[in-house]
């Protein structure tokens, strides 16, 4: 008998969009165990390879059909310490699940659900797992406490090192904190899971900027590390440099979201940091992070939100189950039409003109390329969300001259060096703006090129 | 934890705190500016570095609003929930200026202190305009008389100096000094109509924005000001910024965008 995929329990969409819960309820073990019959248990996965950190999928889901979540978690936490994490924000469609057998014929098996469900068993009944760590007394600097920063310093921690991550904000988690909102993922997940690390030994400073508070060179003369991992991410965000941009009223995603999810301005005046979004909301971008303002807006009161997209709705390169939320929660998505100024009065936003779009040859990205028509729309607005993509921040690079970036000002790298020898990156500040369990993948990779690196240039 | 060393109430507005923060102080740099946060609920707001001995910081905040009010409430021995920095571009020495008029304007006076001092420090003429609503809301005079040539006061209510505007009196110097540079900071209204004034009299300015910021390392884009048609942020481009392309108007309606909300919260959480 064919089992078909089982659904996620979610919250009713005209009761969500009102409230900052988890949207996706998670699986129980009934679901989970149903679902998990479904997988084959290939003998060539398919799902392993596209998956950035290789977990045993087949293998932790048989554990789940076995009912030995334990042993489910631990087979995941080989590969990766974030499984909660993951298994929510992770694009799955085009990973690991897309990858999946199953979605010849019909459905993939949901494996991000299933390793959520697993996540979130292992957090409930404090699953622990000792691990023997055996000291060598060498100490090493994380920059950043992002999916990058943990996941090397977990690697790193684990081969015995000293391991001190430098974070910038006041809280860890980089934008899994101040970037992906509380319905989506709550952050009480976040700082159980970056618990975790700290449990192991893992020394985490806040409101530490380096290239501020303390240089690479202070850190690698003074402070005697014998080599950096720099994940710090893409925080700096992309302006349409359309004309009005500066008006009130216009948010950069960074800043809308921030005083969101690291401020709490839903809760505003319990916590003091304001935010004021109005009742027609035009969101610019079809990302995760336009999808996740469009929704934070709605969920602060907004009438009116709507996605100004420049190409079809085929093309929006959000996670798909973001899409289908955003959807069902009545975002407006307006598509094929590209924002070409800010109209005010008295210096707050009223208009956004938009000239109107259509595809034309496939680009670079396999897409069709939006094309000019020179005719043009334009909506009333009280705000707008500018949510158009990010690129690294330059503080690190311009304390440090010697530090090598492309013209996008992301950091090239050689096996993860770059080009000072003992310090390394990865992650969003590598790649620019990507995904959680790249940055992650990433920030594992590099901790094994750090640690032959300190092997080789022992004195 | 950020320990608060020391604390003196300069006027019944303003207050000065020494605050332990051995990580912000280690690179600090005149001009630099950090974030503090009092409690594990709090806003996290900007303020100037005033002086640091290398491992404590010297802030000088008026209580405007909610924020500052929280932080007037602790005390020597309490410690603050978060503090970094150091933050912002230092002051661009302008090593051509040989003497300079700073014009203080109310709390300006605090993050006018350490630039005026580098300016003396370096070996350059420096007066000083200060300004304020009384006598009692002129700050940091003593430590201003220890490096200025000149200091001229200014009063809304004529209680000390002359009555009135910094910019009158920094006018009647231009008629009898000459000037390479002004260094303008105060609210928002009196540092544009210094730039009006100096540009008249063919002198430059410098001024130190204070648009609302959050994280203050360029990553939400809150603190960002048009100058000469081009988008800065504040925070890691200034504060302090060569002030005649400023769109003060725009800065204005900025800073201005949350008062509704600034002033509900006052009335609710601190009128108890
Ligand atoms: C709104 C939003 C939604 C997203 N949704 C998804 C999703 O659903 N799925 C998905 O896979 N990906 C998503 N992403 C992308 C994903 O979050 C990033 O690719 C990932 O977080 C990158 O990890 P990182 O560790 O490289 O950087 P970050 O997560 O950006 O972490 C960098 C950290 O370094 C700190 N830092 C920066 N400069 C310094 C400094 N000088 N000194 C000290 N610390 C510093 C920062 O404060 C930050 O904490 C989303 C991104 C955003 C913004
Ligand atoms: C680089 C810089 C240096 C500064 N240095 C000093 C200083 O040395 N001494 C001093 O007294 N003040 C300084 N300020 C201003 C100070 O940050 C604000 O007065 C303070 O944030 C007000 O907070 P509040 O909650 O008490 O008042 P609120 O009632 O919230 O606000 C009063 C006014 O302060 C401004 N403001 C509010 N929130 C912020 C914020 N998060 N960031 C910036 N401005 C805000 C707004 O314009 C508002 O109208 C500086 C500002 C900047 C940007
Ligand atoms: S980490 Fe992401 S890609 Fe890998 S199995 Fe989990 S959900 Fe799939
Ligand atoms: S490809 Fe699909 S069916 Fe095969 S092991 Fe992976 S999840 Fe199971
Ligand atoms: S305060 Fe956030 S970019 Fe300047």
């Amino acid at each position: 008998m064919k089992i078909d995929r089982v659904k996620m329990p979610v919250q009713e969409p005209n009761i969500r969009n009102c409230n900052f819960n988890e949207v996706a309820l998670g699986l129980d073990l009934q679901l989970a165990k149903i679902e998990a019959s479904r997988c084959l248990d290939c003998k060539n996965p398919r799902c392993v390879k596209e998956c950035p950190v290789n977990i045993d999928i087949p293998a932790f889901i048989k554990s789940i059909k076995e009912e030995n979540i334990e042993e489910a978690y631990f087979t995941i936490y080989k590969s990766n310490i974030l499984p909660s994490i993951c298994g929510r924000v992770c694009p799955q469609e085009k990973q690991c699940e897309g990858a999946c057998i199953l979605g010849i014929k019909s459905e993939p098996v949901s494996i991000g659900a299933l390793e959520r469900f697993v996540g979130d068993y292992a957090i409930t009944n404090n699953l622990k797992i000792e691990e023997c760590i055996i000291e060598n007394n060498i100490k090493v600097a994380i920059v950043g406490s992002g999916p990058a920063g943990i996941a090397c310093a977990v690697s790193l921690r684990r081969l015995g090192y000293t391991v001190d991550i430098y974070e910038a904000l006041h809280e860890f988690g980089g934008v899994l904190q101040y970037g992906i909102p509380e319905f989506r993922l709550p952050k009480s997940i976040v700082s159980t899971e970056i618990n975790k690390a700290k449990t192991m030994g893992v020394n985490f400073f806040k409101n530490i900027i380096i290239g501020k508070s303390i240089t690479i060179n202070q850190l690698l003369n003074e402070y005697n590390y014998k080599s950096i991992f720099l994940g710090n991410g893409a925080g700096l965000p992309k302006s349409l440099g359309l004309k009005g941009e500066n008006l009130t009223g216009i948010y950069f995603a960074n800043e809308f979201l921030t005083r969101v999810n690291l401020m709490k301005a839903n809760q505003f005046p319990e916590a003091p940091t304001p935010v004021r979004i109005g009742q027609n909301v035009a969101i610019v971008g079809g990302g995760n992070v336009a999808m996740d303002a469009a929704r934070t807006a709605k969920r602060l009161g907004a009438k009116n939100v709507f996605v100004l997209y420049r190409r079809d709705m085929n093309a929006l390169p959000a996670r798909l189950e973001e899409v289908h939320h955003a959807i069902e929660e009545e975002i407006d998505f307006r598509l094929l039409l590209n924002p070409v100024e800010f109209i005010g009065e008295n210096y707050q936003v009223k208009q956004v003109k938009c000239e109107i779009m259509e595809l034309g040859e496939k680009d670079a990205s396999g897409r069709r390329r939006p094309m000019p028509t020179n005719k043009f729309k334009t909506f009333d607005i009280d705000s707008c969300v500018i949510s158009i993509g990010q690129s690294p921040n330059p503080i690190i690079k311009k304390a440090t001259p010697n530090l090598e970036v492309d013209n996008r000002g992301r950091v090239i790298v050689n096996d993860y060096q770059t080009s000072i020898p003992g310090v390394f990156a990865g992650g969003d500040v590598v790649t620019g703006a990507a995904t959680v369990i790249l940055a992650m993948g990433a920030g594992k990779d590099a901790a094994i090129q750090m640690d032959k690196y300190i092997q080789t240039n022992k004195d | 934890m950020y320990k608060i060393k020391k604390k003196q109430i300069l006027n019944k507005d303003v207050e000065l705190m020494i605050v332990e923060a051995p990580m912000v102080a280690k690179n600090a740099k005149p001009g630099n500016f950090l974030i503090v946060r009092v409690d594990d609920k709090g806003e996290r707001i900007p303020l100037t570095i005033v002086e640091t001995n290398g491992v404590d910081v010297t802030i000088i905040y008026q209580k405007l609003g909610y924020s500052t009010t929280l932080l007037s409430k602790k005390e020597v021995g309490d410690s603050l929930c978060d503090v970094v920095g150091p933050l912002g571009q230092p002051t661009h020495i302008r090593d051509d200026a040989k003497r300079i008029l700073g014009i203080a304007g109310g709390v300006g006076a605090a993050p006018l202190f350490p630039q005026l001092k580098e300016y003396a420090r370096l070996g350059k003429t420096v007066d000083l305009v200060i300004g304020g609503r009384t006598k009692e809301h002129l700050i940091l005079v003593d430590k201003y008389k220890e490096f200025c040539e000149n200091i001229y006061y200014a009063t809304d209510d004529g209680s000390y100096g002359t009555k009135g505007f910094v910019t009158q009196v920094a006018e009647s110097l231009y008629q009898k000094n000459k000037y390479d540079l002004s260094i303008a900071i105060g609210p928002l209204i009196m540092m544009k109509n210094c730039v009006l004034l100096n540009k008249k009299y063919k002198i430059k300015t410098d001024v130190s924005l204070n648009p609302i910021m959050i994280d203050g390392t360029g990553m939400c884009g809150n603190c960002r000001v048009t100058i000469n048609g081009e988008t800065k942020f504040a925070c890691v481009d200034g504060p302090d910024f060569p002030a005649e392309g400023i769109d003060f108007e725009e800065l204005m309606a900025r800073q201005n965008y949350y008062k509704k909300e600034e002033k509900h919260i006052c009335k609710l959480k601190l009128e108890k």
